[in-house]
């Protein structure tokens, strides 16, 4: 039925203001990226910038006190990876039964469940971050548990696990939420129909549940990996500013006003992010969505 | 629930709620120390309310969140309304993809690209230093927009279309209809949105920190300068506080969202037993 002439210039009119704030605030700032990455402070085109990151070295004292060599934010970068890396397998371990375990819950527990794994995304990750350090410290509370155990302190905090667990406290609810929202809408019949066929319980999560659930894993897996990658707060808190992450490189260049060289490796850091999803979708339109 | 689900879920809150008990807890300590708990007292709280500059950076963040939260909610309104319609497919994909940069672009990307432009912008015009409060609002309306427009757009999706085209039939101008018809449809998603922009752009600290200037200083960019010395209690005094009214915000919205969802239940029942009819 088309008889009823809508006005589109009235609905078009409604959108006039958003599209052009999303050209001024959202694409042009990214176009301002680019330029500065490849100018220097008079503006004149240069890749000095971009060389920079991947040629830029310094010396690493080892171990054993001898002194290395390395390309500095190539090192850089590759430890943001890691951690982030490793950070979003832990969620993802910690995050899958959680999300399964709610799924399968009575209505009503899900929804309180559901608010206790937000509430602690309502904090501010300044103070969530700082109250980990207030935990993990030498003389902290944890130490101080252990201590009425026997047990000696142990040091976190100036660790990578305190990274780790800084990252994966802060981002666990993304990875639950989006894996929870396909768990909770699966067909029940599926399940019983592969136990009628004679699957164990395992292998029902193994080869029905888990299957079914990838778009939900890999919305989950982008939601952590991404913001861990480019943290900058955390590392400075619970690292004690020994690892250095791609954040807190981009931050500093922007203290010390560098900002031509801060753009660059946003810029870089964009690209790769970008590759990097495109990358996920393509696997996952070709793997998941595809079949075998 | 089975036991081993039980105890599994009862470990992960343990590990969710842990660092959240310990600043209520450590905010009532009479000593300065954060990992020994002498006595209860409220001195942390007093200190808070005579600390001058936290008070001033709390009224900051306040009028830059209700700024931005209206300012959002109006674009974000406007712009699903218009989404909702749109038949140039090339337009809507567009704009599909410019919500989606804010929410998936990493923060700190989001805020140095945003300060770049303003500092060029500000040096086209000879400006020293060119970030403010405004450089900040103009950041806060851009990240908490799409939100808005993703609580609307689903709401106006599901409404009847031939609501508003039976109102318009009824005489209504399409305004009218608009404003008689459609508003009070979309009403719970535009609250939920609101409340949503209000929230991030009070907890915003990485987009904030790059695009604030000229000492105008929000609470989160407050608490990362007093993270830097030796943090005191009277922190987590505030963080206590922050906490509760974020947790009241996050507890109304729920509640306007079961409302909500209650009354459709309500109508497809009545719509169903018509139908039987």
């Amino acid at each position: 039925m088309k008889n009823v002439k809508k006005t589109p210039n009235s609905y078009r009119a409604a959108m006039t203001p958003y599209s052009i704030w999303s050209l001024l605030f959202v694409i042009v700032p990214l176009i301002f990226v680019a330029y500065y990455a490849f100018t220097d402070n008079q503006f004149a085109f240069t890749t000095d910038n971009i060389t920079r990151f991947f040629t830029a070295t310094s010396n690493v004292i080892q171990e054993d006190g001898s002194t290395e060599e390395v390309r500095t934010y190539l090192l850089i970068f590759m430890r943001s990876l890691k951690l982030a890396v490793i950070s979003t397998a832990v969620c993802l371990l910690m995050g899958y039964p959680i999300a399964y375990i709610m799924a399968r819950a009575k209505e009503k527990t899900q929804k309180t469940m559901m608010t206790l794994i937000m509430i602690p995304m309502w904090m501010n990750f300044l103070i969530r971050t700082y109250a980990w350090m207030t935990i993990l410290q030498d003389t902290g509370i944890m130490n101080s548990i252990l201590g009425k155990f026997g047990i000696s302190p142990v040091q976190v905090i100036g660790t990578e696990t305190a990274v780790i667990i800084g990252m994966v406290y802060d981002y666990f609810p993304y990875m639950v939420l989006p894996i929870y929202s396909i768990l909770a809408k699966l067909d029940v019949r599926l399940l019983e129909a592969a136990r009628d066929l004679g699957c164990g319980s395992l292998s029902v999560l193994r080869r029905v549940v888990f299957p079914l659930s990838m778009p939900g894993v890999i919305s989950g897996i982008t939601m952590v990996l991404i913001p861990s990658i480019s943290t900058f707060y955390i590392s400075q808190k619970l690292g004690n500013g020994k690892f250095f992450l791609i954040g807190d490189a981009i931050e500093g260049q922007y203290i010390a006003n560098n900002l031509h060289f801060a753009a660059a490796i946003a810029f870089i850091l964009m690209l790769i992010l970008l590759a990097g999803m495109a990358l996920v979708k393509y696997v996952t339109a070709r793997y998941v969505y595809g079949g075998e | 629930m089975r036991l081993s689900a039980k105890i599994y879920s009862g470990i992960i809150f343990a590990f969710l709620f842990a660092p959240i008990l310990v600043l209520l807890i450590f905010s009532f300590n009479e000593a300065k120390s954060l990992s020994v708990f002498s006595d209860f007292s409220l001195k942390w709280y007093k200190e808070l309310f005579h600390d001058r500059n936290t008070l001033e950076s709390l009224r900051n963040t306040l009028v830059l969140a209700t700024a931005a939260t209206v300012i959002s909610t109006i674009m974000g309104t406007c712009a699903a309304v218009g989404m909702n319609k749109l038949r140039s497919k090339w337009y809507r994909a567009a704009l599909n993809t410019v919500t989606d940069i804010p929410m998936t672009n990493p923060d700190i990307i989001t805020g140095i690209s945003l300060m770049l432009m303003f500092v060029f912008v500000g040096r086209m015009f000879g400006a020293a230093n060119s970030l403010n409060f405004w450089t900040l609002l103009l950041a806060h309306v851009t990240f908490c927009t799409p939100y808005v427009i993703l609580q609307v757009l689903p709401k106006l999706q599901q409404m009847d279309k031939a609501l508003p085209e039976a109102a318009m039939d009824l005489g209504c101008t399409p305004i009218r209809a608009f404003f008689k018809v459609e508003l009070p449809e979309i009403l719970p998603g535009i609250i939920t949105g609101a409340i949503m922009a209000f929230t991030l752009s009070l907890d915003d600290f990485v987009i904030s920190y790059f695009t604030t200037g000229n000492g105008f200083e929000t609470l989160p960019i407050r608490i990362y300068g007093m993270t830097k010395k030796t943090v005191t209690p009277k922190m987590y005094a505030l963080a206590t506080i922050i906490f509760f009214v974020t947790l009241a915000l996050l507890l109304i919205s729920n509640f306007v969202d079961n409302e909500d969802s209650r009354q459709l239940q309500k109508e497809k029942k009545k719509r169903k037993a018509k139908h039987y009819k």
